[in-house]
């Protein structure tokens, strides 16, 4: 009848459109580096496919009038939960920490269903995940091959300076100006004309420090180097629990040496990098969040910056691992019962 | 203010001396075919000296790139001297690795190499090896190690206690007329130096094959890209 073939026809293009929304899904190359266009598109996807889980936020602007958007990931509760917080390209040349950022979702939102680890991170832990801080940086960076190593912001330089940009990860107020840092704005470590002169390292702060009492672990992914670094940047000066962040850091280098060998060092800035300040991991620890590192993944100076795309794959793999044995200690540290139901549990 | 005596092998001091030593090590036994990674320190200490300076004693291991952490680690020991005068002036290296005549020879594509680009027809250039994806051809390899142990004789002229390099890209290669029986390559290289993030920009002419290995006839330094700066009003 037409009555039937209009409900056959409208049955099939019903399957077509959710297999083609599927394949879209499933087509996403978390094997290459993307675009913000694309970064931004995936974001939207994330959210629009798992509704339950995944919401986003816009928490201020850059310079050049972007929204800066993180998702929210973890079950929906009416009560506030306490979170982990993670951003990726504050720097724009460090391509492989957003393609980091990515890979992180998808492995939390492919797993929590048959994961009962991530299902219970899910339920006690928001994620808040900034895939590209930077914006302009990171899209200034596609704009050719002349600009794929540019660091900074896109500010333009104030006064009598004619470079454009600012260090994002010398801006923060946290012993902002004291050491490593440049008073030249040509720099690519020129710490702003003042501390938070940057909208980007603004949204940062304010989003934290509204979120003071929730956010329980900062992460900063950056590359290269394979390092994980923990607060100060400055050598004069310890976190309380610099013995605690020591041995979280060295087990996070053993969980990622696991995956593929990768040898990641651990310790302060000051001690296996170079000093420095007004970052955003000493800002998140000096307003008391507990647990702040700096990752800086592949590699160590063969293709630095300009990683190959067959090593993305490996690169997150590792990182993933390193990441998440330092949310799970954070999360048994405050949800030591829950951990051990969960425990008792799989034993029963 | 640095310190005497036994360093941490894992900080900032012996890696960036270490980083020296393996920028000597390259200069020395690089080729088309290999180039050699930092590994490990596994024993660091410094010292000043009494001509002005600082002298660092360092036990560490690399690899072969292109062998990739698969290959066999090489151990080296080196002193590495940084001279403290007014004005800039190289690190002295004295290195010795063992097994260095052990490894695989890579004899037979140097000379296959070698053959293919000393014909007088042929003219090498290429752009942005690698490009920004991470990508280079087969071809290219060879040329992109090339440029890594040229630049190394720059990273390690320019080396101080106070830097730590390596080479971010090669911005472009175009292969000179051949002169005495040596590949001659023009290379754009651009360097990394970790303390200040900068991306530095030297030309330079190098000079290669099998029995000479490489050689640095001129190198000059180039101002960064103009759109680093703000276009005029």
């Amino acid at each position: 009848t037409m009555k039937g073939s209009v409900i056959s026809v409208l049955v099939v293009l019903a399957v077509l459109d959710r297999l083609a929304g599927g394949l879209e899904h499933r087509s996403y190359d978390y094997t290459k580096y993307h675009t913000m266009d694309e970064i931004s598109a995936w974001m939207n996807q994330m959210e629009r496919e798992n509704p339950d889980m995944v919401s986003s936020m816009i928490y201020g602007q850059t310079y050049e009038n972007r929204n800066i958007t993180l998702l929210k990931i973890g079950f929906k509760s009416t009560t506030p939960k306490k979170a982990v917080w993670m951003d990726c390209g504050i720097h724009a040349r460090e391509w492989i920490a957003p393609a980091f950022c990515q890979h992180f979702v998808k492995e939390i939102l492919g797993s929590y269903k048959t994961d009962s680890n991530v299902n219970m991170l899910f339920k006690n832990l928001d994620f808040y995940i900034t895939p590209v801080l930077n914006m302009d940086g990171y899209i200034y960076s596609w704009r050719d091959k002349t600009t794929r190593l540019w660091r900074k912001s896109r500010s333009p330089g104030t006064g009598n300076c004619t470079c454009f940009g600012t260090d994002l990860n010398r801006n923060f107020y946290a012993n902002w100006g004291m050491v490593g840092i440049s008073r030249d704005c040509c720099s690519d470590i020129y710490n702003g004309p003042t501390a938070l002169s940057e909208p980007e390292a603004k949204a940062v702060t304010d989003f934290l420090g509204a979120h003071q009492n929730e956010v329980l672990c900062y992460l900063t992914i950056h590359s290269y180097g394979q390092l994980i670094l923990i607060p100060y940047g400055h050598p004069n000066i310890s976190a309380p629990n610099y013995e605690e962040l020591m041995e979280v850091g060295l087990a996070a280098a053993k969980a990622i040496k696991a995956v593929h060998g990768t040898s990641y060092k651990v310790g302060t800035a000051p001690d296996i990098l170079y000093a420095n300040s007004g970052t955003s991991r000493d800002f998140a620890r000096l307003i008391g969040i507990p647990y702040s590192f700096t990752f800086e993944l592949r590699d160590k100076g063969n293709y630095g910056f300009i990683l190959p795309e067959d090593q993305i794959q490996p690169a997150c793999e590792e990182a993933y691992q390193g990441a998440m044995s330092i949310v799970n200690y954070v999360h048994d540290k405050n949800f030591k019962s829950a951990a051990t139901t969960a425990t008792l549990a799989n034993v029963f | 203010m640095a310190s005497t005596g036994d360093l941490e092998p894992t900080h900032y001091p012996a890696r960036r001396a270490a980083q020296v030593a393996l920028h000597y090590l390259n200069t020395h036994h690089g080729s088309p075919f290999r180039v050699f990674g930092l590994q490990q320190v596994h024993k660091a200490s410094a010292e000043d000296v009494a001509a002005g300076g600082r002298k660092y004693k360092l036990d560490f291991s690399v690899t072969d790139w292109g062998s990739g952490s698969a290959g066999p680690a090489l151990r080296c020991s080196a002193d590495v001297l940084f001279p403290r005068t007014e004005r800039h002036s190289a690190p002295k290296v004295e290195l010795h690795c063992e097994a260095l005549q052990q490894i695989n020879s890579t004899a037979q594509e140097d000379d296959a190499f070698y053959q293919k680009y000393i014909s007088p027809d042929s003219t090498v250039s290429a752009r942005d090896i690698p490009d920004s994806f991470g990508n280079m051809s087969e071809e290219m390899q060879p040329f992109w190690r090339l440029a890594r142990v040229a630049a190394s004789f720059i990273m390690l002229r320019e080396s101080s206690e106070n830097t730590e390099f390596n080479m971010a890209k090669v911005a472009s290669i175009t292969q000179q007329e051949s002169s005495e029986e040596q590949l001659m390559l023009e290379f754009v290289v651009l360097l990394h130096d970790f303390p200040s993030q900068e991306i530095v920009q030297w030309k330079l002419l190098a000079s290669w094959s099998p029995d000479r290995g490489v050689r640095v006839l001129q190198t000059e330094w180039q101002p960064r890209c103009p759109h680093a700066t703000k276009p005029p009003n």
